[in-house]
């Protein structure tokens, strides 16, 4: 079973070992490389997107992740996370630059503009249930980005191959469904690379 | 489809994700800026520090909306600014002007001898202060998406800091040792509902996202008080009452990520300058934390 970290810089990180957990995975947090080397898939949690900046670099971080990402390893990054993965942020060079979104932070307004909202995401029967906490808004997406659910016609929820960005937070919530989606993009992941190695 | 705004959820998912953070005590645009980019989570906006409070005496009130606004401005993480205890319309002006979290605090004069403010009524959330069980409580149960222990503002001495969490901490472990009755009674004492009360045992922490505060100074002050189970902290006078405050921003917010590193905390501890100098709580005239109740 492969073991999942939680970038454990800033931010709301232990709820996503959490729901990890409620999934049957392994988890742990990840603040440093040689805890990066032991996870096979990674979230990026919600926070503030630049104190998670800063201290990706400093803790030296920022490139053995960039590294694993061009690999292939899987990510989730939800909000904060989801910032830190776009190709570009606010009309900058974003920071990992893994998923072909544009994307606006803090869109929505200030804090008192974060809202909740039901939505309807592919492939799920039931509504789930969106918190969006001064959340930025995808303005742009690349045409090899599949949208798994939007709001107000902006994704906030994407897809690029094993890249995955919401930009609400499943991890406030019981239901584990989105966490469970990143999961299977994991073992997919794991069974494309098993068919590879054995080429 | 329909959207629901300034819910209490929304309100605990912003102190959701300050975790693990630094909150910094800045004056103008230009410590909040130093702030972000020492990667403060987020930065209180005020007229004076703590310290300075201390020093000049008089009415400490909410900061002038202008200052709040600059503020607001110049950085792109939450902004809180802090009111008067009690004084709901501070609090309703600072809402008026966007800011994302509002501190009920004790630093400032309080405003109000019987209540505290109905937080309920506010869309922005709150964050309260507490010495105590009881206090955090009765702070939740008004509303409160955030608890921070008050130690004591203005002084760099992290004793009371620690004070209030170990308090705190010993009359979560008490609850557990109570049968049904014991709980109600100590509702009752508390003045809030036996539900609440609970929910603390149950949890064994308490119920909303607890920071440290007050008189934390240097790195290894911060990763003490997330060692002793914080959420995160604030730094108030501690960053820009010190020598070199953009090296000591940047030094506590990586040893409050590291708290658990000691060669981490360590190597950013080396060559900060003089930390703010600091009091003996003995020696102080007035004590902010026993203000409110």
């Amino acid at each position: 079973m492969p073991k999942v970290g939680v970038l454990a810089m800033q931010g709301a990180f232990i709820e996503h070992i959490k729901m990890l957990k409620k999934c049957g995975v392994k988890a742990m947090e990840v603040r440093l490389p040689e805890e990066l080397a032991k996870v096979q898939a990674l979230i990026l949690p919600g926070g503030e997107s630049t104190s998670n900046r800063k201290l990706l670099k400093k803790s030296g971080l920022f490139k053995p992740l960039a590294e694993r990402i061009e690999q292939g390893m899987p990510v989730f990054g939800t909000c904060a996370g989801a910032i830190l993965l776009a190709k570009t942020v606010d009309s900058k060079p974003g920071f990992f630059k893994a998923i072909d979104i544009s994307v606006k932070r803090n869109a929505y307004g200030r804090q008192i503009d974060s809202f909740e909202a039901e939505l309807k995401v592919k492939g799920f029967v039931k509504p789930f249930h969106g918190v969006f906490i001064r959340a930025p808004i995808i303005e742009h997406i690349g045409k090899n980005v599949e949208v798994l659910a939007e709001f107000g016609e902006k994704a906030v929820l994407a897809k690029q191959n094993n890249v995955l960005v919401a930009t609400f937070h499943p991890e406030l919530t019981n239901d584990t469904r989105i966490h469970r989606l990143f999961l299977k993009i994991i073992e997919q992941t794991a069974i494309e690379g098993n068919a590879l190695n054995k080429n | 489809m329909k959207v629901v705004k300034g819910s209490h959820k929304v309100k605990l998912g912003l102190a959701q994700m300050l975790k693990g953070g630094v909150i910094m005590d800045v004056t103008n645009a230009e410590q909040a800026k130093i702030a972000e980019k020492a990667g403060a989570c987020a930065v209180m906006a005020l007229e004076r520090v703590p310290a300075d409070i201390r020093k000049e005496g008089g009415v400490a009130r909410m900061a002038d909306p202008i200052k709040v606004k600059e503020i607001m401005r110049a950085v792109s993480i939450p902004v809180m600014a802090k009111v008067r205890i009690g004084h709901f319309v501070e609090a309703q002006v600072l809402e008026a002007l966007g800011v994302d979290f509002i501190d009920e605090s004790e630093v400032l004069t309080p405003a109000d001898p019987f209540q505290h403010i109905d937080k309920h009524k506010f869309k922005v959330p709150f964050v309260c202060g507490a010495t105590n069980l009881g206090e955090a409580l009765r702070r939740i149960n008004e509303g409160a998406a955030m608890i921070r222990t008050k130690g004591e503002a203005g002084t760099g001495n992290v004793i009371e800091a620690v004070r209030h969490v170990r308090v705190i901490k010993e009359e979560i472990e008490a609850l557990k040792r109570m049968n049904a009755k014991q709980l109600a009674k100590k509702a009752r004492e508390y003045g809030v509902p036996v539900k609440l009360v609970e929910r603390a045992r149950k949890l064994g922490r308490l119920p909303v996202v607890n920071f440290a505060a007050g008189g934390i100074a240097t790195p290894s002050d911060a990763a003490m008080m997330m060692q002793l189970g914080c959420d995160g902290v604030f730094v108030g006078s501690g960053i820009f009452k010190s020598a070199e405050p953009e090296k000591r921003a940047r030094a506590i917010v990586e040893a409050t990520t590291h708290y658990n590193n000691p060669e981490i905390i360590a190597k950013v501890s080396e060559n900060l300058g003089e930390a703010m100098k600091g009091q003996d709580i003995a020696e102080l005239k007035e004590r902010l934390q026993e203000r409110g109740w």
